[in-house]
């Protein structure tokens, strides 16, 4: 049995990512257990977690801070595989531009920025904020959860912050709105994408599939 | 490289069949949801966008089934439309598994209810769909005015203001449909896209009057929509979503090529 637990904190749409791994989970042919909760015990007995994320960071982190999700999070970083998607990773990040300024979990290094209100491609075009559709994503290294993911496959973005850091090391994918930015942060058992998995068709059904057989290693 | 513009097929249902009206009447039957959402998804629709037309109680719960269905089977973004009045009608269409809702009369009888969705369920999954008819006659600076309740109900509002407003209020995304256009495929308003997708910072979605893939093409490249909305065109398999995607691309257009 594997056991995925969705960490619901109450912010937005959880069924879609449960309903994905449960997909997923069928196509492997495997006995999987999705639970959607923010009960300690119940996540601290998953085999792997994963942490999403809708809506504005204030409300969110306001969430994750009043039902303890930060410890939560942090046990299963501690010892097993964790996806975190879209404002789930941003939350990791230390801090977000957002709402006026948000402090978050401080799990990784890095910062929450906005994409401004005039941004534009190379050629001078206005882009529209917030980044929604599918964007590619190039490989910048190699991950168990890239396994036959073509690089610059397309996923679905929805988001007008994005994931800035210092350290390039945990830079594991990038996509282009206005600049290069951030698509996904990989750090020992802590793989993290600003893009929708379980939306993203093929490529994201893909990458939910290898993480249901992730080990945590690289 | 970068954003692709999105293809959405719509599905308007009724009573748990996919339907599709000229003019918001006439109504023509093109077959069972799921199937029809399934099949779009294999062909590389970049979401799905779902309007419910029916009006009956009982109508209700199977459109969430229908929902639900959908989205055990079809990994894309799913928005949900039609019906939409309350906080606990977002709350139940997201936990039937929509990705988003897309908003149209109850905004207009109540345009603080888009804010209190916006700030509960963020941005990202409120939708505000508008309804406009080109008011101004010919030779006169063009004007849209919004309409209600599937097209019949005027409300003397300006398209454009009322679309401005809507974002200002936290929509995060604007399906604008051109009530003259709908069920004519004789193209979409380019004049009213082009204009509501220089005025807001959102993206727009192109729909009503699409009937060859030309039509899509000019959507992007003069209406300037972000993503195009069509039925008929594929629900008659008169077109298939590649075809499209493929004919886009040919003229430039970037898009997801599955």
């Amino acid at each position: 049995m594997n056991k995925i637990a969705v960490i619901d904190y109450g912010m937005g749409n959880l069924h879609s990512v449960a309903k994905a791994v449960e997909y997923v989970g069928r196509e492997l042919g495997e006995d999987i257990d999705v639970v959607v909760t923010a009960d300690a015990a119940k996540i601290a007995a998953a085999d792997r977690v994963i942490f999403p994320g809708v809506g504005a960071i204030r409300d969110c982190m306001a969430e994750i801070n009043r039902l303890n999700v930060g410890q939560i999070v942090a046990d299963a970083m501690k010892s097993k595989p964790v996806l975190a998607i879209c404002v789930g990773m941003q939350a990791l990040m230390n801090r977000s531009e957002e709402n006026g300024g948000v402090d978050c979990l401080d799990f990784m290094p890095g910062d929450v920025r906005y994409f401004g209100s005039d941004l534009r491609d190379e050629s001078g075009g206005r882009l529209k904020v917030p980044h929604m559709g599918w964007n590619q994503v190039k490989q910048t290294r190699p991950h168990p959860l890239w396994r036959d993911v073509p690089d610059n496959s397309r996923f679905y973005f929805v988001h007008s912050y994005y994931v800035q850091t210092e350290n390039q090391k945990i830079v594991a994918g990038v996509t282009n709105y206005g600049a290069e930015i951030v698509a996904v942060l990989a750090d020992d058992n802590i793989f993290a994408t600003q893009f929708h998995p379980e939306k993203s068709q093929t490529a994201g059904l893909t990458l939910l599939r290898n993480f249901l057989q992730w080990d945590g290693g690289v | 490289m970068g954003l692709a513009k999105r293809i959405i097929p719509c599905l308007d249902c009724d009573n748990g069949r996919v339907v599709k009206g000229v003019k918001f009447v006439d109504i023509r039957d093109a077959g069972d949801p799921v199937e029809v959402a399934k099949r779009y998804s294999d062909a590389g629709a970049d979401e799905i966008t779902f309007l419910d037309i029916t009006a009956s109680h009982e109508g209700r719960d199977t459109t969430i089934h229908t929902v639900e269905a959908i989205a055990g089977e079809v990994f894309i973004p799913l928005t949900v439309g039609g019906g939409i009045r309350s906080l606990e009608d977002i709350r139940t269409m997201l936990n039937a598994g929509a990705d988003k809702v897309a908003i149209n009369t109850a905004a207009v009888e109540n345009p603080e209810f888009v804010r209190a969705a916006a700030q509960r369920f963020g941005s990202q999954c409120i939708v505000v769909a508008v309804d406009a008819k080109q008011v101004s006659a010919q030779g006169e600076p063009p004007k849209w005015e919004i309409f209600t309740h599937g097209g019949r109900n005027p409300t003397s509002l300006d398209a454009i203001e009322w679309i401005t407003r809507m974002v200002d209020y936290g929509a995060g995304e604007i399906l604008l449909t051109s009530m003259d256009r709908d069920g004519t495929k004789t193209g979409f308003d380019l004049a009213l896209n082009k204009t509501a997708s220089n005025a807001v910072q959102v993206p727009i979605i192109a729909s009503g009057g699409v009937g060859t893939l030309q039509h899509l093409v000019d959507g992007v490249l003069e209406g300037e929509a972000d993503a195009v909305l069509a039925a008929s065109i594929f629900h008659f398999q008169e077109f298939t979503i590649e075809q499209a995607k493929i004919y886009m691309a040919e003229r430039g257009i970037e898009v997801r090529v599955t």
